[in-house]
């Protein structure tokens, strides 16, 4: 720095030293009542949701300090939940919007009044840096977009300073929602790019600083202890919100978080083990906010594609083995909607829908005879990550397949192998929890059922007869054609069973009876914009 | 000096071989940080990307040539886990842990010397079979069973203690960064609302951690006393009629207290790496909890980091104990 930048930035630094005081005197400093405290097992690794390799709690960061052009119709669901509808959208930053007639492409008009956190407009062009970022930059963010077929930087059209134009690829059910998810959301694109460094994403930059206009900034981020929010005033988007200040604290032990709820020292938690969440329940000092995951399932995966299990009358017989009603109490405490005992056809063409199957011993006999496989040993895989739900769910499959001659070696990895040995798909057996953002059966059944055999095809199950249905559910505009597809599916599924499901989990979130206002999204972070306390 | 120097230059050789071994430990170790990075709803291109953005695809040898070439400019690499480099992570943390240790020492010395002198004094007496008591229940109890127990008491039930959020009450804000031990830096700023709020932060993780190590302490100072005490020159103290006071606490502990001080390095250095637990159990951002967090996640760089940092600690801290007991040893100035 010369003489000459020096004496340029002096202003600039008297006003920054200056600024917090005179902020100060003109609001006084929240009060407590004002102030969430959230205590959660860990906090972000980054603020960025676009970058590489970030966690699941940056989809908070980027809820809550961030907009989207649009955001998924709320609904409430009792007096503690407030849900979402995933077929109705409601303005965020976009205060309308209009597809095309010929329904290649949809305008959306922005708020005049939106502003960034720097005190910039929002324009189009930012809303396009944004969503070519999410499309370009590779990983999840990239492959989630590519997930409402948000493919290429050309879709996307500044056509002026507030109106924003989406060229459509295909005709396609999941773009529109695909908007209002944690990714694709708006950057302050001339701030990112002047502290760029050269990098046309911003990614240094970005995954350390917010530059964008949302409800809440970051004041302090210190990873592995703690995040504190405080609320942009400024906000347009929606109603102000009425926290002022969250802090949300890193507590990795359950035992601490719980005993800080029931204290009444914290707020809020969520990422308790069942049994905690069940014991909150019961008695009544605490909130519990249950809310069955779209479209997620716990499962037990058969491997179809090599012996033994790729023969369909063994995989059913051990669907009719299982101890469903155990595995219910004794490792999800009954948090969770059964996904067994249903009809033999789907009762409802949505996912997760019941099996037909529940523990039926003799089924299971009549079954493993007919299949002609001998009794044999196998080994099924789980997570030591998820070990409070999936370790007693494993025990409980090993005993009940022993009558049947089945023997069954457990073999718990700790998280990091884990993936690495699900995504080799050698594992002939394996227990997982799988569910999209995207709340619709045939997105369910794309990645976890088709042939292409993507890494969440953990069975490695292929059946051309399943992917002419799916692949004729995803792309129709015919409602009926749709359901007679779905149906198709679901019916099959349950018959091949390369996954049994167990359960649809609950998402519990715990907290004082003070706290109202949850907010349930997809991505099921909590929303801080809606919460309030007092 | 010149003693210092060689012993210095001695651990040099120890240093190149930990760095070889925890890179060779972390790259061979079960588990795919790409993998586990790109998250449960990853593609295999986005862990294909990003195991390119890490080098993770590149040759072994190359690895190791960068990792140390990045080495020599202080550059201990980037955390996964926490998004940050892994040296501003361990100069945040490791002022945390050494706290904690250090005043977990502290209570452990000041029970446990004590303890011990009493229980050699009068041995075989009800204090002996106290002292053995508290010492075995303090080494049997695992830490976490300990920490739990203790936030359930002293939180949970009495609610004595502040609510276990870490180094300080949620509404407090840190002080100043001097030392990085809150208790200091909040004394040296005259914040004695902070300071107040630290010391009732640290008492009980503390004092779990002190629990832990009375055993070895007192155990130690016990038998080195035993030794002393019937060593010439204590009977010829005592056939001197100098008082017992005098006898033991000016000739005895003096000269009992040598094998103690190693004995103190050791569990210092030991309880900075094990109190990963208690770090846990009281959401201590520490650098015990730091590089479990890491392991798990097959984070390597954070785990090589807190490695070496162990080692030099270690080096280090022998040095230390090499000095203090030269000071109390003229056998040892002089050898």
């Amino acid at each position: 720095m010369d003489r000459r930048d020096f004496l340029k930035a002096l202003p600039a630094a008297a006003a920054a030293v200056a600024a917090p005081a005179i902020r100060e005197a003109k609001a006084q400093a929240p009060t407590r009542n004002e102030t969430l405290l959230l205590v959660q097992e860990y906090g972000p690794n980054s603020l960025d949701m676009q970058g590489l390799g970030s966690s699941q709690p940056v989809n908070g960061v980027a809820l809550n300090c961030y907009d989207r052009l649009v955001s998924f119709k709320r609904q409430r669901v009792d007096d503690i939940t407030t849900s979402f509808d995933i077929n109705a959208l409601e303005p965020e930053l976009a205060e309308s919007w209009q597809e095309a007639s010929d329904g290649t492409s949809v305008t959306f008009k922005l708020r005049a009044d939106a502003r960034f956190h720097s005190g910039r407009s929002v324009t189009a062009k930012d809303v396009k840096w944004s969503l070519d970022r999410a499309v370009s930059i590779g990983g999840f963010a990239t492959t989630q977009m590519n997930a409402g077929s948000l493919e290429k930087p050309e879709q996307f059209v500044a056509v002026d300073d507030k109106t924003f134009r989406i060229d459509f690829l295909r005709r396609d059910k999941l773009t529109m929602p695909n908007l209002a998810v944690t990714i694709p959301f708006v950057f302050d694109s001339e701030l990112a790019i002047r502290n760029s460094g050269g990098d046309p994403w911003a990614k240094e930059y970005l995954k350390n600083n917010i530059a964008g206009g949302g409800a809440f900034k970051v004041e302090a981020w210190r990873p592995g202890t703690e995040t504190i929010y405080v609320r942009n005033d400024d906000w347009k988007s929606g109603p102000l919100p009425r926290l002022r200040r969250v802090i949300a604290r890193d507590i990795p032990s359950p035992s601490t978080r719980r005993a800080l709820l029931e204290r009444g020292d914290a707020d809020i938690s969520y990422g308790l083990p069942p049994k905690d969440f069940a014991d909150l329940a019961a008695g009544n000092r605490i909130r519990v906010s249950a809310v069955p995951v779209p479209n997620a399932i716990w499962y037990v995966a058969l491997n179809s594609a090599n012996p033994p299990f790729n023969n369909v009358k063994l995989r059913q017989a051990v669907a009719w083995a299982l101890p469903y009603e155990q595995i219910m109490q004794a490792s999800l405490f009954g948090r969770g909607v059964p996904m067994w005992g249903g009809p033999s056809t789907p009762a409802r063409l949505t996912w997760p829908v019941p099996f037909p199957y529940s523990a039926n011993i003799a089924r299971a006999r009549a079954l493993m005879a007919e299949s002609g496989v001998g009794p044999f040993t196998t080994s099924l895989l789980f997570d030591a990550g998820s070990g409070t739900i999936a370790e007693p769910m494993a025990v409980l499959v090993k005993e009940a397949l022993a009558p049947l001659g089945i023997t069954v070696e457990l073999n718990k990895i700790p998280g990091a192998n884990f993936r690495g040995e699900l995504n080799k798909k050698t594992a002939p057996m394996a227990i997982n929890r799988f569910g999209g953002w995207l709340d619709w059966p045939d997105y369910f059944f794309f990645w976890n059922y088709h042939g292409n055999n993507s890494i969440f095809n953990i069975p490695s199950y292929q059946n051309p007869a399943m992917d002419r249905l799916i692949d004729a559910a995803r792309f129709t505009q015919d409602p009926a054609v749709y359901a007679q597809n779905v149906r198709g599916f679901l019916e099959l599924g349950m018959h091949d069973v390369p996954f049994i499901p167990i359960a649809q989990p609950f998402h519990d979130v715990a907290m004082q009876r003070t706290i109202g206002g949850y907010q349930f999204w997809p991505c099921r972070e909590p929303d801080f914009r809606y919460l309030t306390k007092g | 000096m010149r003693g210092v120097l060689w012993r210095l230059a001695g651990s040099l050789p120890a240093l190149v071989a930990v760095i070889v071994v925890t890179f060779v430990l972390t790259r061979v170790l079960p588990g795919d940080t790409a993998t586990y990075f790109a998250g449960p709803t990853a593609s295999a291109e986005s862990i294909a990307q990003i195991r390119a953005a890490l080098g993770l695809d590149r040759p072994l040898p190359e690895q190791f040539w960068s990792y140390v070439q990045a080495l020599m400019r202080g550059d201990l690499g980037m955390s996964l886990t926490t998004g940050q480099p892994v040296l501003v992570d361990l100069v945040n943390r490791l002022p945390a842990s050494a706290e904690l240790t250090l005043v977990g020492l502290l209570i452990a010395m000041g029970i446990a010397i004590p303890l011990g002198v009493l229980a050699a004094v009068k041995q075989g007496s009800l204090a002996d079979h106290l002292c053995r008591v508290i010492v075995t229940a303090g080494v049997s109890l695992p830490v976490f069973f300990t920490g739990l127990l203790l936030v359930y008491v002293f939180y949970y039930l009495l609610g004595w203690a502040p609510a276990p959020v870490g180094r300080l009450d949620a509404f407090a804000t840190a002080p100043n960064f001097v030392t990085g031990f809150y208790l200091i830096d909040a004394a040296i700023a005259r914040d004695w609302e902070t300071w107040q709020s630290a010391a009732a932060q640290i008492i009980l993780p503390a004092c779990t951690l002190g629990l832990f190590a009375l055993a070895p302490i007192a155990r130690i100072t016990r038998a080195s006393m035993l030794a002393v005490l019937g060593a010439e020159f204590i009977r010829t103290a005592r056939a001197s009629g100098l008082s017992s006071r005098t006898i033991i606490l000016t000739y005895a502990l003096r000269n009992a207290l040598l094998p103690v001080v190693t004995t103190l390095g050791m569990v210092f250095s030991f309880l900075l790496g094990a109190n990963v637990l208690v770090e846990k159990v009281f959401a201590w951002p520490g650098i015990g909890s730091y590089a479990v967090e890491a392991l798990i996640a097959s984070d390597g760089a954070p785990v090589q980091g807190f490695v070496l940092t162990m080692a030099i600690l270690y080096v280090v801290l022998n040095l230390t104990i090499d000095l203090v007991n030269r000071a109390l040893d003229p056998r040892a100035r002089h050898s």
